[in-house]
């Protein structure tokens, strides 16, 4: 479904994506993991169109979008759901969801877009409670499933989440990774999550991929990928060496 | 006249002349809100809507109705063409850059309207006449309340416009944060080519309702982009309602401080008020000091 091939990424000079190659595969949840700095959000962005690509390619279906407008790339049905979630803070509840629609609206009849934001309404019901608050109101975890909820309503077939366990209470995250396992499993959206919480990114993903400064350096199934001594190493922090003074 | 009678007729001249003021403002925000930029062509815009105004009206000899929609129509494809002409084709400019064009575009809209229309002053006739309305000894004017009247319904479209239409909130969220608008596949560029064209729609109706009172001439632009300028910083950039107070209130100030102290001081008066204000509240009237730190200007 969608194929990065030696992707290169520069920020000025600064050369973030050096030849990055990987692929997801249509139903599929893949969770690409690594430290702050490593470029996944890089990544993400260039795949939204945010970020230009130096070179390479980004084929969706079979189709390069790496030089595609963000708004072309939304309808062409990838939608992001950006790191810190990035909610429009003094619009309502409601506003960032429908905005969230902002493409499909004066293609399709309204009834469409009401019924999805009941669908997104019953997925987060805290949402609907909020529903006239301002998206600035709301805790952490809320604002999660709003930004969530917001990437939803645009019916990505493609949904890509950037750390979405950022700051959130334990409980939280597996709420919210319950929720994003169960659109895999119940709606076929295909996923692409961008974990720094390796493990439980690797409990819910299929596949994931390790990178680090700028390269992918690991790929396979998670659970061979849990397994993998080096990753549990650097992201899980067993077998650390007891420090003698 | 007595001192009573003279302040409210001091007060109805400032709220006319401060009504264009915070539609100027108007106009500085929407722009400021989608790009970041201060469109120092604003005052242009209005020059412009006043002199096609005057030339549909007296040279083409168009009914006053028809040649108003004209005159914005015309105006607002200006603002949509010197937003894709000028601004569009830059890539990722600096706003110091943006700022400069819209000088160099003020200068360019500022020539072209001399080497058109000439350097005489033009008017317009009074939408529904000259006879003076008696007002607790003042008398007004009636076109001093069409300016209040339009300013009104400008303000009510424009809150209509961005808290009920799609667009509208589209835009807000462009000025909120124009990355996550694109994510969420919002043309952003598209929004930035709008905001021209809303403002300077605005200053076309500005210019219509304001040159029966004023004379129009083709450098009047800029000390009307710098008033409204004063108006949209007082009010803390990108405050429609800061803005909307604002205007009116140096409006009536620059008013008062002519009739009382002396009508020379009547341009300095708006200036003295953006640079104490710069100096105490740099974020406005009705700003977030918070949000300032952030911005750019």
């Amino acid at each position: 479904m969608l194929r990065l091939q030696n992707l290169n990424t520069y920020y000025g000079e600064i050369h973030v994506l050096k030849n990055i190659s990987l692929h997801i595969q249509e139903g599929e949840m893949v969770t690409l993991i690594g430290a702050n700095g490593a470029g996944k959000s890089t990544m993400l962005n260039s795949i939204s169109g945010i970020v230009g690509a130096k070179s390479g390619a980004i084929l969706y279906n079979g189709t390069d979008i790496s030089n595609m407008s963000p708004d072309r790339i939304v309808q062409q049905g990838i939608s992001q759901v950006p790191e810190g979630r990035q909610l429009f803070a003094p619009l309502s509840v409601e506003d960032n969801l429908r905005l969230g629609a902002y493409t499909r609206y004066g293609k399709e009849n309204k009834k469409e877009i009401q019924k999805d934001l009941e669908t997104v309404y019953a997925l987060f019901p805290r949402l609907k409670e909020r529903e006239r608050q301002y998206a600035g109101t709301l805790s952490g975890g809320e604002q999660q499933m709003l930004a969530m909820g917001r990437a939803l309503m645009c019916r990505p077939k493609l949904l890509i989440l950037d750390e979405p366990s950022m700051g959130l209470a334990p409980l939280i995250i597996s709420e919210i990774f319950k929720t994003i396992a169960r659109l895999r499993d119940t709606q076929k959206t295909t996923l692409f999550v961008v974990e720094q919480n390796a493990r439980v990114a690797l409990k819910y993903a299929d596949r994931g991929y390790v990178m680090e400064t700028g390269k992918i350096m690991l790929e396979g199934n998670s659970r061979d990928l849990l397994e993998n001594k080096e990753v549990q190493r650097a992201y899980l922090g067993k077998q650390k060496k007891p420090i003698w003074e | 006249m007595t001192l009573s009678s003279q302040i409210v007729q001091f007060l109805f001249t400032g709220i006319t002349i401060g009504s264009i003021y915070a539609m100027v403002g108007l106009g500085f925000n929407i722009i400021y809100n989608s790009t970041g930029i201060i469109n120092f062509a604003q005052g242009e815009f209005v020059m412009l809507g006043g002199m096609v105004m005057v030339w549909l009206t007296t040279m083409v000899n168009l009914p006053m109705p028809l040649a108003f929609i004209l005159t914005v129509a015309i105006v607002t494809v200006i603002g949509a063409l010197f937003e894709r002409l000028a601004i569009y084709p830059l890539k990722k400019p600096s706003v110091l850059i943006l700022i400069i064009i819209t000088l160099a575009g003020s200068i360019i809209f500022k020539g072209s309207a001399m080497l058109i229309w000439g350097k005489e002053t033009h008017t317009l006739p009074h939408i529904s006449g000259e006879e003076p309305i008696e007002f607790m000894g003042a008398t007004i004017l009636p076109q001093t309340l069409w300016i209040i009247a339009v300013l009104a319904v400008i303000v009510t479209l424009l809150a209509v416009f961005f808290n009920f239409t799609m667009v509208g909130k589209a835009m807000r969220a462009c000025s909120v944060n124009p990355t996550a608008a694109s994510l969420v596949g919002i043309n952003v560029r598209r929004i930035v080519l709008l905001s021209f064209a809303l403002s300077a729609g605005i200053g076309a109706v500005a210019g219509i309702v304001f040159t029966p009172m004023v004379l129009m001439e083709y450098d009047r632009g800029a000390m009307l982009a710098l008033k409204g300028f004063c108006a949209a910083v007082l009010g803390g950039l990108g405050n429609g309602v800061g803005a909307v107070v604002a205007g009116l209130l140096i409006g009536i100030l620059e008013s008062f401080g002519a009739g009382f102290i002396s009508s020379g001081y009547k341009d300095g008066i708006a200036l003295l008020i953006l640079l104490i204000v710069l100096i105490i509240k740099p974020s406005g009237l009705f700003g977030v000091s918070e949000a300032s730190k952030l911005k750019e200007f």
